[in-house]
């Protein structure tokens, strides 16, 4: 993707050291380093921290699909390794704080069966209380903010599902073929055209954005960016694997039925099948994942390794966490009257 | 895989849909294909999907309950 534009004194350097080869950045290492801890000591909020969000959404990017005239070999620099550690401390740290309150009274333990780790997800995600994207989407949202709402989506939903794939190879047996199973699906069952990550370009194209990946980062606030690190941290950390798990099993659980509304949105706006079919292939094909990932997936790694349990269950309430922030946000900035992106509408990104 | 092992399930999801993997096909009463676009599927058992055959998590919201668990016997005689 494009570089983004940095936010903060911790992802100016980091792009600048970027911008060089990595066997020539000892010094400027060393200072991105002392930038981080010094960051990291002085936030409010990690999690809403444009600095920080922005600098580890860079460092996770290396993993996936590489930044514009960055020289690949950076991905495994142990040095910059070291700072994404530094980054990843308390952030994991603030999202075990914000997931902590959700997991009350599931009344689990270790020795839960598949079943009951499925019945306790959907029992969470039935207790979503916070407010309501997809139902401001289907009654009210305006044209701009429906653009809006895909700016954001972007982030993610132009690589979806690519950060669960990272766990594959740390999974085995019923969970390995059930996480197979529904990436295939993500994927498009061998067809590239059905791959959910091209369905989504299609939808932003109808609505006449810019559908190459990357391109609004500079756009979304922190909140999107830390979703988005959220799921990097957990599928590339093989210690996280149950927390991607649950992570992918509570998204799976509450997609459905708001996609459904999020199609309706733009039907109200008068777009056909190419704009909301990405919509309604999420009700069906989530009505399928979220069994799989809930009792398979989920389920299936806790009776292969019970000690997992927590971490599913983190994945899935930090899931929940961010994602109630980040519809306060949506709801709050529309409901004013206020745009939610950082910059002036997309058309302009 | 083994040779004896059915070429297609079905899962009965506790309060949910039933998912069907494997062979199979879906048709209509006059033999029609159901239009289908994945391997797996999950079947409406609640009746109040809205893309009925195929479930779409309506249940949840339904209150849905699909009864007592279904009791596991013994596996069928090969044959």
């Amino acid at each position: 993707m494009k570089r983004p534009a940095p936010r903060g004194p911790l992802s100016t350097a980091l792009l600048t050291v970027l911008s060089g080869a990595p066997d020539d950045a000892a010094e400027d290492l060393d200072i991105l380093h002392r930038l981080a801890a010094a960051r990291i000591g002085e936030t409010p909020d990690i999690i809403d921290d444009d600095d920080v969000q922005l600098a580890l959404f860079c460092l996770y990017e290396l993993h996936y699909s590489g930044l514009d005239g960055v020289d690949d070999a950076w991905e495994w620099e142990p040095e910059l390794l070291r700072v994404r550690r530094l980054l990843e401390g308390p952030f994991e740290a603030a999202l075990r704080c914000a997931a902590g309150d959700a997991a009350e009274g599931l009344e689990l333990d270790s020795a839960a069966n598949s079943d009951q780790v499925a019945d306790a997800l959907f029992r969470l995600a039935a207790s979503d209380a916070g407010p309501s994207v997809s139902r401001y989407v289907a009654r009210k949202a305006s044209l701009e903010q429906l653009k809006e709402f895909l700016v954001h989506k972007s982030i993610y939903q132009l690589k979806e599902a690519d950060p669960h794939t990272w766990a594959i190879p740390r999974l085995t047996g019923r969970a390995k073929a059930a996480m197979v199973e529904i990436q295939a699906d993500e994927y498009g069952g061998g067809r590239p055209e059905r791959m959910h990550s091209t369905l989504f370009a299609r939808t932003m194209r109808g609505l006449g954005l810019d559908d190459r990946y990357g391109t609004y980062v500079d756009a979304v606030p922190a909140l999107s960016l830390a979703a988005v690190n959220l799921m990097s941290l957990c599928g590339l950390n093989r210690r996280l694997r149950g927390a991607i798990a649950g992570h992918l099993a509570i998204y799976e659980m509450t997609s459905s039925q708001p996609n459904r509304f999020y199609g309706n949105g733009f039907r109200r706006h008068g777009f056909g099948p190419d704009v909301t079919h990405y919509f309604d292939e999420h009700v069906e094909a989530d009505a399928v994942h979220e069994q799989i990932a809930g009792r398979d997936l989920a389920g299936g790694l806790v009776e292969a390794e019970p000690g997992l349990l927590a971490d599913v269950i983190f994945g899935a309430t930090a899931a929940m966490a961010i994602d109630a922030r980040m519809s306060a946000h949506l709801v709050g900035s529309w409901e004013n009257g206020r745009s939610s992106l950082r910059t002036a509408g997309p058309a302009a990104a | 895989m083994k040779q004896d092992q059915p070429e297609s399930s079905i899962v009965v999801c506790p309060d949910g849909p039933l998912i069907v993997r494997g062979d199979f096909e879906i048709v209509t009463p006059s033999g029609l294909p159901v239009p289908r676009d994945r391997q797996t599927v999950a079947l409406c058992r609640c009746g109040a999907s809205a893309i009925k055959p195929y479930c779409d998590g309506t249940h949840k919201f339904t209150k849905f309950r699909s009864g007592p668990a279904v009791q596991e016997g013994p596996a069928p005689e090969d044959g």
